[in-house]
């Protein structure tokens, strides 16, 4: 028998909108947490970082010194702070972390270079962080060789020989220009949106059963239905403000681009708000008290975040680390908005992940449906 | 037709059985006490009854539905107001009551909350955070909230736990006049008083129920005879607690009550000590609370004691 009543679930509706009205703190954290994020995040990471600290151990002062140090600072990658005068004090500026690389070129440098000695240049970076180093160490190769050839004034020469062999066309599409933000900030609304509604959903829930009042709602005529969507409606909509103010932001702030469409986009950030949201609820239907609703949140939060493809590469992931990592709404979210914002796709690109969206939907919605009925008992 | 009809109702939470065989039958218009211990299964009972517990096993009727199958239409005509104060501490009077006659779906809302508000005389505060309440007006909100979409049974646990003399007088004004009006009432409660102001009274320990009846058929089904000496001097008390067929020895004032369940033994016993020492017994009312404590001994005796210590409070 299927009993639901409208006025019952706007009954549940009102008083949470009350509540959440009166508890200003949480009130300000859903708006003051999506701007924080996005503005520490946004302007905060790069992982294609420039102007690392470096330091170069050159002894002759030649030509071809000087034309190696400028190339490789015009990269952008390098800033040279620093001229050890020996080998064992660069050494101590790399384990202090004071610089990222220290550069070394022989004595005799530019004599061997007109002899035609192909002398050597030694590059130790930093690379306990690999990621921070890779981007800077690409390019050391051909920045230094071209430095030197066009020094020498035999730039055309080495061009013309080296088209002959080979051309390789590489063609940086959707993000051309390598902007860390482009591909972090709409990661970010997942994530942003993910912390906290998860979190206040849970806890929305729970708080009914660490106060008490649980009981009362229970011995009310409100079925598991009324009381989980009047739970979690309102949510829907604080994820609704939270996407425009971070879409908003990610617009005036960072210049996002913003290809695909706007409907798509909407309907796919709804659907993974109401898989987050339900995800909540499914929390709250196991922890007893507001503590362990917030912690179990931690406990699927984290593994998301470093699993989804959010901070680490989703295709680098070895094939066990992948398949948690495609458990987590928040993975195929990252795809689906990467996808519409910056790629312009259209629904069938994208037809795959929303099914998966809706997967956890119907599974959360529910557990945590079949979970409440028995939860007095 | 009996408002409540309910049979061998049992309840288990893992390996303890918190209610077991539990029957009971509550007339329409009647006020029937609970009683019994902390922990004796009293709030289960409730819960089975008004359809927020399913017992495990058992039958009944309440209202004329089934106890097992139709507890949604039992909560649409129950009223349950819990042990402790549950309705929302962050709304105000007035909206907690807006939200329980929207749940109830009674139309037209706002004269049911004007109502209530006005009964309770609280329409000028009906703007105040029910959180900010004192425990007695609490009680009354929440007796208020539980009554609003006209029960016909009315469930109370423990309503006046923590509530002065003069609310708790008021309160049980209050509720004979509703059972006068038809409401049927099943409350619980540990005040001996109270038991009293009930029109039958259902006695339960360790999830069994004891005793039930009129305070008067409890009393005399207990079988159990009363002495009162005055100003007998307080070092007796030791003694006569040790005197074969005396099971209870309380100072009330200035008297000393001496219960026994055995009549011949306790009059042997207390004679022999009146001919020694000179302070005469005589022949006393057997109060309810004599009755229970005499009730709550005996169970003790009969659980052992680590049984006993496992059936703490859900």
């Amino acid at each position: 028998m299927i009993d639901f009543s409208l006025s019952r679930l706007w009954a549940i509706l009102a008083k949470e909108m009350v509540q959440m009205r009166r508890d200003r703190i949480t009130f300000a954290m859903m708006l003051g947490v999506p701007i924080m994020q996005l503005l520490l995040f946004g302007y905060a990471i790069n992982t294609d970082p420039k102007r690392l600290p470096a330091a170069i151990v050159a002894v002759s002062q030649d030509r071809y010194t000087r034309a190696v140090v400028t190339a490789l600072e015009t990269t952008g990658y390098f800033r040279f702070e620093a001229q050890p005068s020996s080998l064992a004090e660069a050494d101590l500026l790399i384990e202090s972390g004071a610089v990222a690389f220290v550069v070394t070129l022989p004595a005799d440098f530019g004599t061997r270079v007109e002899r035609g000695d192909h002398p050597e240049i030694l590059i130790e970076a930093d690379a306990t962080d690999p990621a921070a180093a890779s981007g800077a160490i690409g390019t050391l190769g051909t920045v230094a060789q071209r430095a030197l050839t066009r020094e020498q004034g035999q730039e055309a020469e080495v061009e013309a020989r080296q088209d002959k062999m080979l051309s390789v066309v590489v063609h940086r599409r959707y993000n051309p220009e390598g902007i860390s933000q482009y591909n972090i900030v709409p990661g970010l609304l997942g994530v942003i949106l993910q912390m906290t509604l998860v979190m206040m959903t849970g806890m929305a829930l729970t708080r009914e059963t660490e106060r008490g009042t649980m009981e009362n709602l229970l011995a009310m005529p409100a079925t598991p239905m009324e009381i989980m969507l009047g739970k979690i409606l309102p949510f829907l909509g604080v994820g609704g403000v939270q996407v425009v103010v971070v879409l908003t932001a990610a617009k005036i702030l960072f210049g996002l681009p913003f290809l695909g469409s706007l409907t798509l986009l909407i309907s796919a950030v709804l659907t993974f708000v109401l898989s987050l949201v339900l995800m909540g609820y499914f929390i709250s239907t196991f922890a007893r008290t507001q503590m362990q609703a917030m912690q179990l949140t931690f406990f699927f939060f984290l593994p998301s975040l470093m699993l989804s493809g959010f901070m680490f590469p989703f295709a680098g992931m070895p094939d066990w680390a992948q398949a948690i990592g495609e458990c987590f709404p928040l993975t195929h979210f990252l795809r689906i908005v990467r996808a519409v914002m910056l790629k312009g796709a259209e629904m069938p690109a994208i037809a795959w992940e929303m099914a998966m969206l809706a997967v956890f939907i119907l599974a959360y919605g529910g557990i945590a449906l079949a979970r409440f009925r028995r939860t007095l008992d | 037709m009996s408002v409540v009809a309910v049979e061998g109702l049992t309840k288990r939470f893992g390996d303890r059985t918190v209610v077991d065989d539990v029957s009971m039958t509550i007339e329409k218009g009647e006020i029937v006490g609970f009683l019994g211990p902390n922990g004796s299964g009293k709030t289960t009972t409730i819960r089975m009854i008004c359809g927020l517990l399913t017992p495990d096993a058992g039958s009944g009727t309440v209202l004329g539905f089934d106890v097992l199958k139709d507890s949604r239409e039992i909560k649409r005509r129950v009223g349950y107001m819990t042990q402790k104060f549950s309705f929302y501490e962050d709304l105000t009077i007035e909206e907690n009551l807006d939200f329980v006659a929207r749940l109830y779906e009674l139309s037209p809302r706002r004269l049911y909350v004007d109502r209530t508000l006005d009964s309770l005389g609280l329409t000028s505060r009906r703007a105040q955070l029910a959180g900010t309440l004192s425990g007695g007006w609490k009680q009354r909100v929440a007796l208020a909230a539980c009554i609003m979409h006209e029960p016909d049974l009315l469930l109370l646990d423990e309503p006046t736990a923590g509530v002065d003399p003069k609310a708790r007088r008021e309160f049980w004004d209050e509720i004979h006049l509703l059972a006068a009006g038809g409401l049927t009432v099943l409350v619980s409660t540990h005040y001996m008083d109270e038991a009293e102001r009930c029109h039958r009274i259902n006695y339960i320990s360790y999830g069994r129920l004891l005793a039930c009846g009129t305070v008067d058929e409890v009393v005399a089904g207990a079988g159990l005879a009363t002495f009162v000496a005055r100003d007998a001097p307080p070092e007796l008390v030791a003694r006569i607690a040790g005197l074969p067929g005396v099971s209870q020895v309380a100072p009330f004032g200035t008297t000393l009550h001496v219960v026994g369940a055995d009549l011949g033994l306790l009059t042997a016993s207390l004679a022999a000590l009146t001919a020694e020492t000179g302070v005469a017994f005589t022949r006393g009312e057997t109060s309810l609370e004599d009755v229970f404590i005499q009730f709550m001994s005996r169970a003790e005796d009969n659980m052992d004691g680590a049984a006993a210590k496992a059936r703490a409070k859900p």
